[in-house]
């Protein structure tokens, strides 16, 4: 059962010296109870399609797609304000730098209870108790006298575990974690990591994790989306994406992983060069100008995604049959 | 909390010391006294000195200085040259609550207009009410209020014959001269807050407000604008203690009995003790309203601590 199925994605940023296109055309889908992590590096669009598809992207940027079903219900007709009230509570959302991502004028609790008392019209009260009931369960002790804090007054892990509580307080049926742990350090990376797979459990809610670190979502999401300028590379099985990568990119990806064994010392192996300029995007598949397998084809022509099995699907030209030598070359 | 009211107090009156100490001596240096008799009209010498015996101006500078002080600490301000009937105390307890009022409404309408502006260049930012009222701030911002204010008084007074030109009697007397004081504080509020609105909606926790379902308006009225809101308090200490005290110039071209006419009146009759007692309130009132700011930081902001 499918609660989010994204169909040919399109989003475009309008400014002064032309059309930035910032996502080219993506699709893939969030199971019901179902993680997924969408991987890939600064500016490869794994942020602004998911922002694009809630209507939270300044003015200048328009939304095109052939459809982006939510749990039944149409986005993409969706106007802003009917949107505003889904998000909050349908949808709730987790961003990257808990130190900036509270108003820092308003008490914990007033920023909790605010889409308690818009969405689900709780009183005051009620809505002071399920505040501290929530914070009880994104583990922040004694609640009752934390909500009355500023910001100012959490530590960095405590205020992501505060933007938590707020994303959960309507008991959403998604969940959008836009780079949760990167500003964090790393144990409590691994603490908020912990939280949120319980709290998963606990609450039934599917989750978009976006990062750029395949790290994170290894133990945490059932299948991945690698995205490169715009576009998706490949997405499969969180199996499928570790064990049998297909693509040049998703390969460069796990090989600047930093290995850990004993007594060897390796190097960190990155991928040469730099994401494709948005603004006139490469007419082929974009990863041609870094890809050390590159054909004259890839130049010209994008490839089409070619499904390997029900869960795993790949664009490259070297899974195409006339490529079958070449790419045995590669991969032997 | 305690600990910090006491600072200030003695900081300012160092502050006050300082202020009244460069004025009575700046003012002394001007030629001419408040009797020096005016070319046409000479008055005897005899006279002359008994006039300056009678306020002390016989004495020494020194001397006139520490008497000065020693009454001012008593809280009395002396008695104007000029109108001998008159004390300095009573001069302001007449004009003050006059200008006062002119400058609240002033204030009142400068906030409510200014903001407005602002907040709506700020969301409609490069669209058409954007560029109209960034027109209007920058108008208001390099005419100067003297020229505003005789502008429009011909075109209201004198071409269109809608509005009186002088005194208080109704509110159709306030509308000229509070406007003539509020244009250039509309400005400048319209153009502080545009910018300050600008940053604060680039601010993660503004996209979090939304995230979290708010509707816009209240994202804008209440997630942004209380932090935008900031820079504005700030000016709102300079601004209160200007308006609420009399413009110089407004009071002039309109007749208001208010503590700047007198003040202007002060200065070109040479009436020490009127511009020194002006002075003194004026710097009183200046140093109150920036305490009052400082205060209003701290509750507007909790990051914000009062040092002891």
């Amino acid at each position: 059962m499918k609660l989010l199925d994204v169909q040919n994605l399109r989003t475009t940023f309008h400014i002064e010296a032309g059309q930035v296109q910032a996502v080219r055309g993506i699709s893939f889908h969030v199971n019901k109870g179902e993680s997924i992590g969408i991987v890939g590096e600064s500016g490869s669009g794994k942020s602004v399609s998911m922002l694009s598809l809630l209507k939270l992207l300044p003015s200048n940027a328009k939304l095109e797609a052939d459809s982006v079903l939510f749990d039944g219900i149409e986005l993409v007709k969706t106007d802003q304000k009917a949107m505003r009230k889904m998000l909050g509570n349908d949808i709730g959302m987790i961003f990257q730098d808990p130190m900036t991502s509270l108003n820092p004028l308003f008490t914990i609790g007033e920023q909790i209870m605010e889409p308690l008392r818009i969405h689900q019209k709780l009183s005051k009260e009620e809505a002071r108790k399920k505040a501290i009931e929530i914070l009880r369960t994104v583990e922040i002790p004694s609640p009752e006298s934390r909500l009355k804090q500023y910001p100012h007054e959490f530590s960095g892990g405590m205020r992501q575990r505060v933007m938590i509580a707020i994303a959960l307080s309507c008991s959403p049926k998604l969940l959008i974690a836009d780079e949760p742990t990167t500003a964090l350090d790393v144990t409590i990376q691994a603490q908020i990591l912990d939280l949120m797979r319980d709290l998963r459990n606990k609450m039934d809610v599917s989750i978009v994790m976006i990062t750029h670190d395949l790290g994170v979502i290894a133990n945490m999401c059932n299948r991945i989306v690698v995205m490169y300028g715009g576009t998706i590379v490949e997405q499969g099985t969180t199996r499928e994406i570790f064990y049998e990568p297909k693509h040049p990119y998703t390969w460069g990806l796990l090989r600047s992983i930093p290995q850990f064994s004993e007594g060897e010392k390796k190097k960190l192996i990155s991928i040469p060069g730099s994401p494709p300029d948005l603004l006139r995007p490469p007419q082929g598949c974009a990863f041609t100008a870094r890809c050390p397998h590159a054909m004259k084809i890839c130049e010209k022509l994008p490839p089409q995604q070619i499904s390997l099995s029900d869960t795993h699907q790949a664009a490259c030209w070297l899974m195409h049959p006339k490529a079958a030598p070449h790419a045995k070359e590669v991969i032997s | 909390m305690a600990g910090y009211i006491v600072k200030r107090f003695f900081a300012s009156i160092l502050t006050m010391f300082v202020l009244i100490t460069i004025t009575f001596f700046l003012m002394h240096a001007v030629p001419g006294g408040p009797f020096s008799p005016a070319e046409e009209r000479k008055v005897p010498k005899s006279v002359m000195e008994k006039m300056e015996e009678k306020f002390g101006l016989n004495e020494p500078l020194g001397v006139q200085y520490v008497n000065y002080l020693k009454s001012i600490a008593q809280g009395d301000l002396g008695i104007s040259f000029k109108q001998s009937d008159v004390t300095v105390n009573e001069l302001i307890s007449r004009g003050f609550p006059v200008s006062a009022k002119v400058g609240l409404i002033a204030i009142v309408i400068a906030l409510i207009v200014g903001m407005l502006l602002g907040i709506t260049s700020a969301i409609k930012r490069g669209k058409w009410p954007d560029w109209l009222s960034m027109i209007v701030a920058t108008i208001g911002i390099s005419i100067p209020n003297f020229v505003m204010t005789v502008l429009m008084l011909f075109l209201f007074v004198v071409v269109m014959k809608l509005l009186p030109s002088y005194g208080l009697s109704s509110w159709k007397h306030y509308i000229l001269p509070v406007a003539g004081l509020a244009f250039g504080p509309i400005a400048y509020i319209a153009r502080l807050m545009r910018s300050s609105m600008l940053e604060v909606m680039r601010q993660d926790y503004i996209l979090t407000a939304r995230a979290k379902g708010v509707p816009e308006y209240r994202v804008i009225f209440k997630h942004a604008l209380k932090n935008a809101i900031i820079p504005i308090v700030t000016y709102l200490g300079p601004l209160v203690a200007a308006l609420l005290t009399g413009s110089f110039i407004v009071e002039r071209i309109f007749s208001i009995p208010g503590i700047g006419r007198d003040f202007v009146s002060g200065i070109s009759d040479r009436d020490y003790s009127v511009i020194l007692g002006l002075t003194v309130f004026l710097g009183i009132f200046i140093i109150i309203s920036n305490f009052i700011v400082d205060i209003l930081y701290a509750i507007i902001d909790k990051r914000v601590k009062i040092e002891e």
